[in-house]
This record gives C-alpha cells, structure tokens and sequence, in this order.
C-alpha cells in the first residue's frame, strides 16, 4: 500500500485550495485525485464570468478561475491524478481509487474530502409525465453546450431559478433558443440577484414564482410540459394549469452533496447540509478526515469554496504534523430564521476567530443576526436584507469564545 | 425462411427464443422497439411469486408452480441478476383480511407450493422489523424471490443469439399473411420476414397481432401500474417482498428491495387507453407512497429517484391465454401475460415448445447448443485485487463512467458489443446500470453517448435515447 502525507478527495475548486493550502503549511506530500480528464471541476463548463471577485480582486471566468489554481499546484509541483475514481475511503483512511492503471490503495496521513455536489433530477423532484429525450439537469445541458459543442433544444422551459437554472436561461438564449419561462416553486428565487437581473430581466425572461412544472408532455422528445401555480402547501391549483409548448425542459432545483463516500466511511452527516459534521478546522466527526467546498455545504460563490477549502487544507497538515485539535468544543445550533450554521462544532480555547457561515429560512429585509451563549452575547451583525439564497459569514472573536458554554446559537431579529 | 418467427422481444418472446434455440431450428424474433425489454418487461415488479395466488386449475396456477424453480435454473445459466428473499403477504388486523391470508395459504397448498406458513404480525416482526405494527397475520411465501426482469429478458436474448436467433428491432409486424404453408411477416416499413410457424408474444399489442390472422377471441385491457423507485440508502428497509392482501384489482402495493439493492414501492392498477400509456400521475405517485406506508411506515420517500410507469397486459378471463390460433394453422397466441408472468416465463416457453411440438414442428436437440452467457457483471464482482489485476490487462475498465453506480468504460463498451447489443442510451442503462442511480444520468450521459457513438459508427447528435426520434441533441453549434 503506497502512503501519502495528504490524500485531496477531488481536484475541483476546493479540493485544489485545499492542496495549495496544506503545502503551504509545511506538508509537501500531498496527492490530488480526481475522476475527470482535468482539474477544476464543475468550474470547467462554467464559461460565464463572474468569478473571482472577492478572492482574487479581478473577474474570471470558470475556467480561468480554476486555471489561477492549477497552476499554483502545478508550480508546488503537487501530484495530481486524473480519470481516477476514488471508490472508498475508510475511518482510519484508507483511500481506495481505480483508474486505467488498476486500483490504487493510499494510506493518507490525512484525508481532504472535496466531492463536490450532483443536480438534483427529475426522478427525485417526482414530477409526472412521460419519459421523452429532453429533460436536463441545468448542468448537463451546460456540458452539452460548453464543452461538448452540442446544442440540446430550441424551445425551453426551466424549473427552478437557482443560479445554475438562471445561467443557462441566457446561455441558452445566447445559442439562439427561445426560453419561454423559468418557473421556481417558492415564493422567491433561489439564486443570486445579480443573476436575476443579467440572466432573465436583460433578456425578457419570464419568471414565474410559486409555480412548478406539473407534468411532461411527449413520446419521443418532450412535447410541452404544463405548467401551474402552487400554494402555500406547494400543492398545484388545478385551475391555473396551463401548457406550454416545449422540446426542452431543464431543471435546477437544488444541489446536492455527493456524500456517498463520507457516509461509506461512517462520518455522521448533518441532515440539513446534508454534508458532515465539522468543526472550524473542517475537521469531521472522524479525526483527520475533513471535507471542504460543496461537499460539505452548497456555496452560492466558489471565492467562498477556496476559503473554506483553505481551512481544510491547513487543518488537515496541522493533523498530520501536530495530531488532532484538542481542547474543549462546543456545538453550533441555528436559532430564530436561520436554517443551519457551519460548523457545528467550535473549539473555545484555540486562540483564534471564528467564522461561522449560515442560511436564513426566509427572505428577510433588514435583519441583525446575534450569536449567544447562554445570555452572553458573542456577535452581532446587521444586514440590509438576508435570503436564503446567499450565505451569511459572522466572526466571533477568539476573546469572546473563551468560556462560552453549550450550546452557541445563532439566531436573528428583524429590524 | 425461419421455422420459427416470434412477435415480440419481451420476456415471453425473448424466452422462449431462448428455449427453442436448443433445437435445430431456425428462429427470428421480431421487436417493434429500438431495443428489447421495452414494454412491460422493463417496467414490472420483477417477482418470483411463490405461486400461491392463482385459482387452482388455471393455468396461471399450473406454470407459476411449476415456474419458479425452472425460472432460477434458467437465471443460473445465463447470470440473470435474482435473489430469493422469500415474500410476505399481510393482513392489517380486519377479519376479512386474515381470512385471506388463510384461504391463500390453503389455495398454496392445493396449487403444490412448498415452504409456505402462516406467522402472526409479532412473528413476522422478528424477521422484518420494518414492517408496520399494523400486520396481524402474515404468510410466509419462502420460495419467493425477486429478479430483474430487464435484465432477465436480455439474457436469454443474447443466450439465444449466441446460439444462432436472429433478432430484428425496429420491426413493427403491421401485416400477416398466410401463403401455402408460409407465414409472410411484413413491418410497418415494409420488410418482410418468412416462417413456417408464428408465435405471437406482442403484450399489449397481442390481440392486434391476433386479428392480422383472423382472431378476435381475446382483447387485451391495458392496466397501468407505477412505481417509485427509492435510493440505495432505502434498500435494506426490508429483505422480503412485503405485499398487502390482494383485491380484485391485482396483488396491490409491493414494498421490496430490488436486486441491485435499491427499494421498489408500488404498483398501482389503472385501466389505460394504450399499453404506450406509460405516463405517471400525481394521483398515482400519491397512491404508491400512501399505501407503502400502510405495509412499511418508515420509508423515506425523499429518497425517491424515479418513477415510472409500466403497462400490463391484462385479459377479462384473468388467466393467459396460451393456444394454437383459430383462424389459422401453425401459428400460437401467447397473450394476457400479466402477474405471474414474469415468473412463469421459462414454463411458458416449455409449454409453447409443447404445443408447436403438437402443432408438427419437428425439434431436434443440437449437439452445440450453449446454455450458458457470458456473466456481464463478472468485473463489478471482482474483488479489489482481481479488479487490479483486470484492468491492467483491460484498461478500459478502470475508468469509471457512472460514479453513482461505478460502472467503468469496459462495461459500457461491452453491453453495446455483446448480444443484444445496447444501441441507444436507456439500453446502456439497463443492461450495465449506468445512469440509474442516484444522479440519473446528470453526469455519465455525455460520457455514455460518446462511447455509443464511437462503438456504433454514428454521429453524437444522432445517438437517441430509446430509439426513433429520442435524439438528447438536435445539433453542432
């Protein structure tokens, strides 16, 4: 069995940050392994802009963005291993990997999970209907046309406003399609702003809130799909049905973490992330196994995956040159309007900030957030408005961690 | 000339192709599909009932009995996936519904079925915690099992073309004549084939083929049946096949893991204008989980990654019918094959072979039949040592394609070379697994579209996904 220092789980956005980061802490044997022909990921069909902006002070594209990346691995000269498939990962990391050469097993000092994410599809949305050629994940129509050169339809429909849905709404338009109407099931959209108004508004897209697709339409190739609006119990009124004719349906609705291999490694997952439990470091419930980027939570902005991906990656060299973070930890909780915070587990005594990033439930205007332990006020932080649709990030001074008891709850008032 | 031509690429026809392949003859068979399995054999609950369902002196009664262990022995030969998990059939605390579970207990016995037993809910329980604490009598149906039925019917149609059965797709029979003592074959597109003997197993569309000849003795009803489909993580809910006592409508919702460790709930029973009409509906996906729940209250249905919906091919008289046509000589109806009929499929075929034997074809054994196919999940069974050892003879399978059900390059590019070649994306789907789990396909598609098209000779944009205009891409940019 060989044996590396850090073994990287995916050569994505986070899991390259994560490498870059770990070398940079002292730890030079680092591997990076990954399924596909390059690095960089999701990031390599995001051809659009937009990227970069709060980390690198410059706007990139996707692929320019992970190509700032690679190249810093490169220069480190830090293993890469494309078109390999990491298939299991063990408690006391064992990582087990195929690729065209055979299989691989690495005992990793420590291990960088960094899987990233999967669109959620049809099936799982259960939406009735035919089963016809033409139904996408947003996604896979996005590596159609970005790096395939194929084009996947001419009129379309697309469920769901999440920034990946909004995207390929003007990218498809760009290709000459005609997007009929994007149609998000809750009251409010899921993705960014600017996206709303770059992606649909510029372009005279319709959007359609509290609306679904109730059923697909065709044989062979999508025909049309009917389109109606929902309540509040997200159940579609009858009478508002209406159809649409179509031969495309694209779908957004959610990201998932691909957490097949953290659970396969017994690592307790949080039910509302769905990504594992960790503590500030990104360290998981199993020492020396941590997990960065969408993995471990959906991000609205790689520049937020690179730096989360960082804590990873100075996390896992600091197990691997000085063992495990000891000291006492307490858990994180989400209180009023707010869905889940990250991490959700803290150590007190460190010395250091911490920053803990989360959601709020709903749309809200303007709010301030507060951070307690018990009576004691930790952080406070004001906001002109807060969505669910983009993170929060609140610091807590390593001073006012000091103490704090069970449990630090973050919750938040409108103002 | 083809001594025999068989209507229809399903289970039924597939098989009994599969089974006639070990005489001297020579046999065709006849798929309107793009690929086979493509009605209700692709879209079933894939069970080996037990066989103590049927009303005693049926046929259903006579084959399933007979059925089930010619069913495993032939799943051996051919590496069928199957598993005999054994099911359960279960009252709900009501008189009525116990007095069921009795009554089929004793029709069990009187049809000749061995291992079955009467366990009250408690019992039950011990073996299958999951089931609801509702189920008050329980039987036990131990030579029971589930398989998969595409895969199934694609093994014994690539067993029979290894051993020399042509099979034609795309071959819509629209027209059959009888000249002299020759059946002509004619397709919707105007090709013709020639045999001395017709078998017609065309499901839904039986009765249609039936009165190309004249007959019009039977009519099928198409009854709709949907299924949810759930993740790999709901897939140990529970080792048996839970059913619900049956109704009129059929053997009601089923609670089962599948073999490639996923959990199936469903089917509904809906009478249907057409055996195409495989739409799901809201009513029905509701039905499906509500009356899941009855049997096992704790499945997750968030974890649904599909539905679908599949066609049965029911008959007012309730049992198959299975004989020689009326109108015309040398030609054998094999229709109404609903449940069992997956089960029945090899006894089926046996039972045809009989009734052509009577009807004058004249079967000689051939000396170099095979009854075995080559396993086409030997690679993904391998340990991770043989695996090494595999690939670096045969590199192509250390590439992984579909990361949510691991399924490398190698396999793909087998299923598309090896009888009945996959030629389109849902036939890659169903013989290697790619593209069924958890991500349906988001990633590996494009991956398995190239590979399609390079095995295949055919451009990207012309690769379809169940055949005639299913084309995912409608160009270049």
């Amino acid at each position: 069995m060989r044996e590396h220092d850090i073994v990287v789980v995916g050569g994505g956005p986070a899991g390259l940050a994560a490498a870059i980061a770990a070398y940079d802490s002292g730890v030079t044997d680092v591997v990076v392994l990954d399924r596909e022909s390059s690095v960089g990921g999701i990031l390599r069909q995001c051809i659009h802009n937009g990227f970069g902006l709060h980390k690198l002070g410059r706007e990139l594209t996707g692929p320019e963005y992970a190509d700032v990346y690679r190249c810093e691995v490169e220069k480190r000269g830090i293993r890469v291993y494309c078109e390999t498939t990491v298939t299991g990962v063990t408690a006391d990391r064992v990582v087990t990997a195929q690729n065209k050469e055979g299989v691989l097993k690495i005992k990793a000092g420590a291990v960088v999970l960094a899987m990233g994410c999967r669109e959620r599809s049809r099936g799982a949305l259960n939406i009735s209907g035919t089963r016809p050629a033409g139904v996408y994940s947003a996604g896979t129509a996005q590596k159609f046309i970005n790096c395939e050169g194929y084009m996947v339809g001419k009129k379309v429909v697309i469920l769901g406003s999440g920034d990946i849905g909004l995207i390929m709404a003007r990218r498809m338009t760009f290709e000459g399609a005609k997007v009929e109407a994007v149609c998000e099931l809750m009251p409010y959209s899921g993705g960014l702003t600017r996206n709303i108004v770059q992606c649909l508004e510029d372009f005279g897209i319709p959007l359609y809130l509290s609306t679904t697709v109730a059923e697909i339409h065709g044989k062979e190739r999508v025909e049309g799909v009917t389109i109606a609006q929902v309540d509040e119990n997200r159940r579609v009124i009858e009478e508002t049905k209406r159809y649409i004719p179509c031969d495309t349906l694209l779908l957004s609705c959610g990201l998932i973490p691909e957490n097949e291999l953290t659970r396969g490694a017994g690592i307790p997952i949080d039910p509302i992330t769905s990504g594992a439990l960790v503590d500030e470091n990104r360290q998981t419930e199993i020492p020396g196994i941590f997990a960065c980027g969408n993995v471990l939570q959906v991000h609205d902005l790689v520049d937020y995956v690179s730096d989360e991906a960082e804590m990873a990656g100075i996390g896992a060299a600091s197990f691997v040159k000085n063992g495990a973070v000891s000291g006492k930890t307490v858990e994180t909780k989400p209180g009023n309007g707010v869905r889940y915070v990250l991490p959700q587990r803290v150590h007190t005594e460190s010395g250091k900030d911490v920053s803990l990033f989360l959601r709020v439930t709903q749309p809200f205007p303007k709010v301030r957030f507060t951070v307690k332990s018990g009576d004691v006020v930790l952080a406070t932080a004001q906001r002109l408005k807060a969505a669910p649709g983009e993170m929060e990030k609140i610091t807590v001074k390593s001073e006012k961690l000091q103490g704090a008891q069970e449990p630090i709850t973050v919750s938040l008032e409108v103002l | 000339m083809f001594d025999v031509v068989i209507v229809g690429a399903g289970v039924i026809g597939g098989m009994l192709a599969r089974q006639l392949s070990k005489y001297d003859l020579k046999i065709c068979l006849l798929e309107k599909e793009n690929d086979v399995a493509m009605g209700a054999s692709k879209a079933n609950s894939g069970i080996v009932h037990g066989g103590y369902d049927p009303e005693p002196g049926t046929l259903k009664a006579k084959l399933n009995a007979e059925g089930v262990q010619k069913l495993y022995d032939v799943a051996d030969e051919i590496h069928a996936p199957y598993r005999k998990n054994g099911s359960f059939v279960c009252a709900f605390g009501t008189p009525e519904e116990e007095a069921t579970v009795r009554e089929l207990y004793e029709r069990g016995l009187e049809n000749g079925i061995p291992g079955l037993e009467i366990l009250t809910g408690d019992e039950a329980r011990v073996l299958e915690p999951a089931l609801s604490p509702a189920a008050s009598l329980v039987l036990n149906v131990t030579n029971a099992g589930i398989v998969c039925p595409y895969e199934m019917t694609v093994a014994a149609i690539g067993n029979a073309m290894d051993n020399g059965t042509e099979l034609k797709v795309n071959f819509a029979v629209s027209d059959i004549k009888k000249e002299q003592d020759v059946f002509v074959v004619t397709s919707a597109g105007g090709e013709v084939v020639k045999g001395r003997y017709v078998v017609n197993c065309a499901g839904g569309y039986s009765d249609r083929v039936a009165a190309m000849v004249g007959d019009d003795f039977f009519k099928i009803i198409p009854r709709a049946g949907e299924y949810m489909l759930l993740d790999k993580n709901e897939g140990s809910r529970v080792s048996h096949t839970i059913f619900q006592v049956p109704s009129k409508d059929g053997k009601g919702i089923l609670v089962s893991p599948t073999v490639d460790g996923n959990l199936l709930t469903g089917p509904t029973a809906t009478v249907v204008e057409s055996p195409e009409a495989t739409s799901t509906t809201p009513a029905g996906l509701d039905a499906v989980a509500r009356l899941a729940a009855k049997s096992v209250p704790s499945v997750n249905f968030r974890q649904v990654i599909t539905s679908f919906s599949g066609v049965r091919a029911s008959e007012k008289s309730g049992d198959f019918i299975i004989c020689p046509a009326k109108s015309v000589e040398n030609m054998i109806h094999v229709a109404a094959i609903d449940s069992p009929g997956l089960t029945c499929c090899v006894s089926i075929a046996d039972y045809v072979i009989d009734l052509l034997r009577e009807a004058g074809l004249a079967m000689a054994p051939r000396a170099d039949w095979c009854p075995t196919r080559e396993n086409p999940h030997a690679f993904r069974e391998m340990s991770d040592e043989e695996k090494d050892a595999y690939i670096k003879e045969h590199p192509a399978y250390g590439k992984i394609v579909c990361r949510c059900e691991t399924v490398s390059e190698g396999e793909i590019r087998d299923a598309i070379r090896r009888n009945p070649p996959a030629c389109d994306i849902d036939g890659v789907k169903r013989r290697t697994r790619s593209g069924m789990g958890r991500c349906q396909g988001g990633f590996c598609m494009p991956y398995v579209m190239r590979l399609i098209s390079e095995e295949r000779g055919v451009a990207m944009e012309s690769v379809t996904k169940n055949g005639k205009g299913s084309t995912p891409l409608i160009g270049k940019l």
